[in-house]
This record gives structure tokens, C-alpha cells and sequence, in this order.
């Protein structure tokens, strides 16, 4: 009967791969490093910088973020929180990273308010992320002048536009599998340079996904180290419990 | 020892522990030929009560309120002392309940283990399976991503295909007229309460029937036919100690199993947590595919196989029934698969690729040639029982022996 064990985890394991998404451009891979502090606090910057006026992360708390990261009370506070209450009073450490923009006013200014971004590595993706944040092209049909080849038509204007500099698209005409003809996007150029070189805005963009990555679930570093503990534990348990039912089972004939 | 001994006595004279004690674990004989296929029975009721304490502790900062569930499991996974261990042992606990269930299940059908005299034991077995189903199904709904909304109206509409009462059917169980917050607390009631009662009633009756009559084996052999003088199965050993040290062994490689889930996969590449349902729930916006958990895949993917609404739905139903039925479809006096025909090894492993297919294309979009391979599959399903229901009036078997064999 050994030999009917392996047959099912056989035929499981094709159950267990994951197909990942079809044909989009760019469709670069990511590699994101969990204990990588520096690329998350720089992440982090980015963040509250370009990403915060409209995007909340209304799970995350600032000294949360802090102290998984390595990042003081007053350097949070000098450095990374710009929002602020009612009273016009600056936003407090131990509060949840929320934005101070309307939501009415956020739909009709965008015509969908733009997503809380707690989860947005959870749910899209890392790989999604690092393709999306490059995929934006001028296009004059959209009422922001640029779209996106990884997010068509989405709402959300360039906002890393300064760093990365402009590009158009290259299409071509493909024809899919009923033989109907489609423009494909197939690569970009540059019109014009922002602050960083193609190299240095990947990386930037690396690091903000890597952020995201951590935000949306702070405590994947720890767990990792917990379940080394867990299963070496768990490994001298077993031998033991080996050792114990053999002892037992001696007289059973 | 002796004030041990004056205790026990005392309630043993009100209340009978070591009556229970003998009946169920030190003098309860369990052949002694258990393989690895019989950890799984053990394991289901570790998850169960994992399950349950796990629940418990969730239970006491989750938050039945559409408005704020979604944010309660953020704030359990994220401001809670160990939320986030708790919250997946639960959500990976799930999964893992269906994983050892449906080995149990393919032990029995293995084995014959359902066989007379233990007809009973199925029965109570299965509908163990479908209230689990049934705790599932509510259970998802709680975190109230779009996942949990969206993939409960899938499966809540379905009862609408019923004629004439369909629709009031949906509206009784929904509460309104979409899922709304009305569903949400009524699953979540359901969900801790009384799912949870029903299922440890079942438990209770599966566990004394299976006492009842003895446990089956790889041989499928009764032990019961032949005892020593004290009236013991001479291939029996007493389940205490022998079966707990041994099941102390499956516990463990099941634990490490387990824990490399928790700790290092726990959303297991959108399979046990779906990548979806990190997006709150939102009644205008439909995802781009619904699909229900990888458990519920096989089931669905025999509703997508018939063209019909409605014959979907009963096709569903009746791949559970068939199940229900196994006793009586099989009528081989021989249990074990040892000592069964070729056709029926045959039929048996058509069987399993047959569910493992359909529980695959369950969980993709459909497409038309996965239309057309989900009803091949949904054919070697229900194809099994009937095959059976004729290879077993007249089996080919070979002698089975008087003892269990090591």
C-alpha cells in the first residue's frame, strides 16, 4: 500500500501549481527580499511621498511600521507622517496611515476613489505591482494624457512621472486564436527623462513594492523564523514519538 | 495511591470513568495490521478540535458586522498578540480537515470499511462531510472579502434553480435580497454555534458505532472470529496503549506537514486563502472569476458540467448522495482491495483521477475543452458506483485470510 501513497501525492501535486498570468507588457520578474530593511524604508519614503495624497493604508500603524523597520518615533514623525487631524494637528505614531482626502471628492476627481493599499501585494500580486508601476505610457484619449499597458484605462495619472520621465508605446497588430486583429503592446520609448535612469527608477520601484510587500502582512518575517523554531521542535518530537511507539509495539507479534 | 484509588472508586460508583475508560481505549481491540492510511481518523479530530480552539479565540475579536469584519481580521492579523498564528492555523486548518477527511473517506472505500456491519459508521461519516461542508461554506463568508461575498452568491443562488420555491428558498437562507450584513450574522451564528453542535453530535455517534462493531482493516478480515480464552481478538491489541503512542507518530508528521503551511505558505499560492479576498467585500463589483475553495472544486466542477441550471444542481446533490449510498452499491461480500477483483481496482483508481480532475478544473475558468473533460470526470464519478453495483454481484476475488496478515 506504500506504493498507492505515492500515486496520490502524484496526482495531487499538479493541483498544487500556480499559473501565473498570461501575455502582459512589461512582464519583468521581481524578486522581493524580506530582510531587506533599507529597500523597505526607502519604500517607505516613496510611499508617503507620491503614493499617500490619495492611497491610505488604513490597517498599517506608523509605529508598526517603525519598529519593523527600524525607523525612530521622531524620524517617523520628521520624516514620514504629513497627515493631520481636525485640528490640524500633525498625525499621531500610534495611529493607522490614513489619508486626508475626501472620498466624494476622490471619485469625482478619478472616477473610482483610488484603493486602500493595505492588501494590494495580497491580492494583485508583487509581480502585478513591479509591472504596473512601469507600465505607464502617454495616451492622449485619457483624460490624464497616460494609460496603463498592465491596467488598461486605469484612472490613476503617472504620479512617479518626475522620476521615470515619459514613454510612448510600441504596438503591434497580433491576431488571436479566432484570428481577430488586436493591438498588443510590445515594448516603450523614452520622450522624455525624469530624475533617475531606467535602472535606478526599477529599482525604486522594487523598493516600493517591496514595501507594500511588507505592509501587507507585517508579521511574514517573524513567522518564518517562528516555524524554523516550530519544526525543528516539531522534528524531535516525531523521533521521540518514534522511539516511544517502537518501545511499546515490542511485544506486538 | 490509595486516596487514587478511593477517587476513583467514588466515581466510578456515580459516573462510569473507567467502564468508558476500558469500553473506548484500554480494552477496545483494534487489529493490530493498521497502516498509514488509518492515521487520518485520529488527525480529523485533532483539526476538529484545533478548529475549535482556534474558532474560540478568533471569535473573540472578529466582528459580525459588515461594516467592520474585513478590518477585524486585519486588526486580528496585525494589532492582536499572536492574531496572525491563530487566524492561520484556522484558515489552514479548514483546508487540512478536507485533506485528512477526504483520505479517511478514500480509506474507507479502500478497505471496504463501510461494509456490513458498518453501514453506520458511513452514514454518521457522511454527514460528518456534508456539515462540514456546511461549517465551510459559512466560515468563508466571515472575512467578507470579495471572494467570501461573491462565491456565496454563487452558491446561495443555486438553490434558486429549484422550481417554484427556489427563489424564497434563497431569500429565507440570505436574509435579503443580496448577501448583506443580515447573511453575515446569521452565518456567523451558524458558523460558531450550531454547525458546531451538530458536528460534535456526529462525532460522538460516528466514534460509538465504529466501537460498536470493531474497527476494519487492510484485510478487511473480522477479528472478532477468532479470540483466546479471555475472549480477546487474537489479532486485536488494545487501542491504549498501542494506537495512542502510535497515532502520537501520525500526529507529529502530520504537525510538521501542517506547520510548513502555516508558517512558510499559508495562503498556498491562493489555494487555502484566495488572493481575492484580500480585496474587501463589494456588492457592485463582481470578480473577474469565482471560484470556490479548492474543497468545494470537485462539486462545482460537476455543476459547470451539466448544460442545465437546475440538472447541475441536482447533479451536485447527487454526487454527495452517491456517496451516502456507497454501502448498498457495492455488493461484494470481500472488503479489503487486497483481495478484490482487477475491475475493481480499476474502477476504484478511475475514481480518484476522476475527482482529482474535476476538483482541478473546479477551480479554473471554464473553457470549452475543460467543459468537455469535466464531464468525462463528472462520468468516471458517478460511473464508479454504478460499475460497482454490477462488478460486485459476481466478483473475481481471491481467498481471503483467517488472520490478518503484517
Amino acid at each position: 500500500m506504500k506504493k498507492s501513497v505515492w500515486i496520490i501525492a502524484g496526482l495531487l501535486l499538479p493541483v498544487l501549481g500556480w499559473a501565473s498570468g498570461g501575455a502582459m507588457y512589461p512582464n519583468d520578474e521581481i524578486d522581493v527580499d524580506w530582510g531587506d530593511k533599507a529597500a523597505m524604508q526607502r519604500g517607505a519614503k516613496l510611499f508617503v511621498n507620491y503614493c499617500m495624497g490619495c492611497h491610505s493604508l488604513e490597517y498599517m500603524r506608523y509605529n508598526r511600521m517603525g519598529k519593523d523597520l527600524g525607523i525612530s518615533d521622531e524620524l517617523l514623525r520628521e520624516n514620514l507622517i504629513f497627515t493631520t487631524n481636525k485640528n490640524g494637528e500633525q498625525t499621531k505614531v500610534g495611529e493607522q496611515m490614513r489619508i486626508n482626502m475626501d472620498k466624494e471628492y476622490a471619485e469625482t476627481a478619478f472616477g473610482t476613489a483610488p484603493p486602500d493599499l493595505t492588501l494590494i501585494a495580497r491580492s494583485r500580486g508583487t509581480h502585478w505591482l513591479y509591472n504596473y508601476l512601469r507600465g505607464f505610457y502617454v495616451d492622449d484619449s485619457r483624460p490624464l494624457g497616460v494609460n496603463n499597458s498592465v491596467f488598461p484605462n486605469v484612472g490613476m495619472p503617472h504620479v512617479l512621472m518626475g522620476l521615470e520621465g515619459l514613454k510612448k508605446a510600441v504596438v503591434e497588430t497580433h491576431k488571436d486564436d479566432e484570428g481577430n486583429e488586436k493591438a498588443v503592446i510590445v515594448g516603450f520609448e523614452k520622450i522624455s527623462d525624469g530624475s533617475m535612469s531606467e535602472a535606478e527608477y526599477n529599482q525604486a520601484v522594487k523598493d516600493l513594492v517591496s514595501f507594500l510587500d511588507y505592509v501587507g502582512e507585517p508579521i511574514k518575517q517573524k513567522r518564518k523564523n517562528v516555524g524554523i523554531g516550530v519544526l525543528v521542535f516539531l522534528f524531535i518530537f516525531l523521533i521521540l514519538a518514534i522511539l516511544l511507539k517502537k518501545e511499546y509495539w515490542k511485544d506486538v507479534h | 495511591m490509595s486516596n487514587q484509588n478511593n477517587l476513583l472508586a467514588w466515581i466510578d460508583a456515580r459516573f462510569p470513568l473507567t467502564k468508558m475508560w476500558n469500553e473506548h481505549l484500554a480494552q477496545y481491540y483494534a487489529p493490530k495490521n493498521f497502516n498509514f492510511w488509518y492515521y487520518f481518523g485520529s488527525l480529523a479530530l485533532l483539526v476538529l478540535v484545533l478548529q475549535i480552539v482556534t474558532g474560540i479565540f478568533l471569535t473573540m475579536q472578529y466582528k459580525p458586522y459588515g461594516a467592520l469584519a474585513f478590518g477585524s481580521v486585519e486588526y486580528i492579523m496585525r494589532d492582536v498578540d499572536w492574531g496572525w498564528l491563530i487566524r492561520y492555523l484556522h484558515s489552514t486548518g479548514a483546508s487540512f480537515f478536507f485533506i485528512v477527511v477526504y483520505l479517511h473517506m478514500f480509506r474507507g472505500m479502500m478497505y471496504g470499511s463501510y461494509q456490513k456491519p458498518r453501514e453506520l459508521v458511513w452514514l454518521f461519516g457522511m454527514f460528518i462531510f456534508l456539515a462540514l461542508m456546511a461549517e465551510a461554506f459559512m466560515g468563508y463568508l466571515l472575512p467578507w472579502g470579495q471572494m467570501s461575498y461573491w462565491g456565496a452568491q454563487v452558491i446561495i443562488s443555486l438553490f434558486g434553480a429549484i422550481p417554484v420555491i427556489g427563489d424564497d428558498i434563497t431569500l429565507f437562507i440570505r436574509g435579503d435580497y443580496v448577501i448583506s450584513d443580515a447573511t453575515l450574522n446569521r452565518f456567523f451564528a451558524l458558523h460558531v454555534i450550531a454547525v458546531p453542535i451538530i458536528l460534535l453530535a456526529l462525532v460522538v455517534m460516528h466514534i460509538i458505532a465504529l466501537h460498536e462493531v470493531g474497527s476494519n482493516n487492510p484485510d478487511g478480515v473480522d477479528i472478532k472470529k477468532l479470540k483466546d480464552e479471555n475472549g480477546v481478538p487474537l489479532d486485536g491489541i488494545p487501542f491504549h496503549p498501542y494506537y495512542s503512542v502510535k497515532d502520537i507518530v501520525g500526529v507529529a508528521g502530520f504537525l510538521i506537514i501542517f506547520s510548513l503551511v502555516v508558517f512558510f505558505f499559508p495562503e498556498m499560492h491562493g489555494y487555502f486563502l484566495e488572493h481575492a479576498n484580500f480585496v474587501p467585500a463589494n456588492p457592485f463589483k463582481t470578480p473577474e472569476h469565482i471560484a470556490p475553495v479548492w474543497y468545494f472544486t470537485p462539486f462545482y466542477a460537476i455543476l459547470r458540467a451539466v448544460p442545465d441550471k437546475l440538472l447541475g444542481v441536482i447533479a451536485m446533490f447527487a454526487a454527495i448522495v452517491m456517496l451516502f449510498l456507497l454501502p448498498w452499491f457495492d455488493r461484494g461480500k470481500v472488503r479489503s482491495i487486497r483481495y478484490r477483483s482487477g475491475a475493481f481496482k480499476l474502477i476504484l483508481v478511475i475514481f480518484v483521477i476522476s475527482f482529482i480532475g474535476l476538483g482541478y478544473l473546479g477551480a479554473l475558468p471554464p473553457t470549452v475543452g475543460r467543459t468537455w473533460a469535466a464531464r468525462l470526470f463528472t462520468l468516471g464519478y458517478f460511473g464508479y458506483f454504478f460499475a460497482l453495483w454490477f462488478i460486485s454481484k459476481n466478483e473475481n476475488t481471491k481467498p481471503v485470510p483467517e488472520r490478518v496478515t503484517s
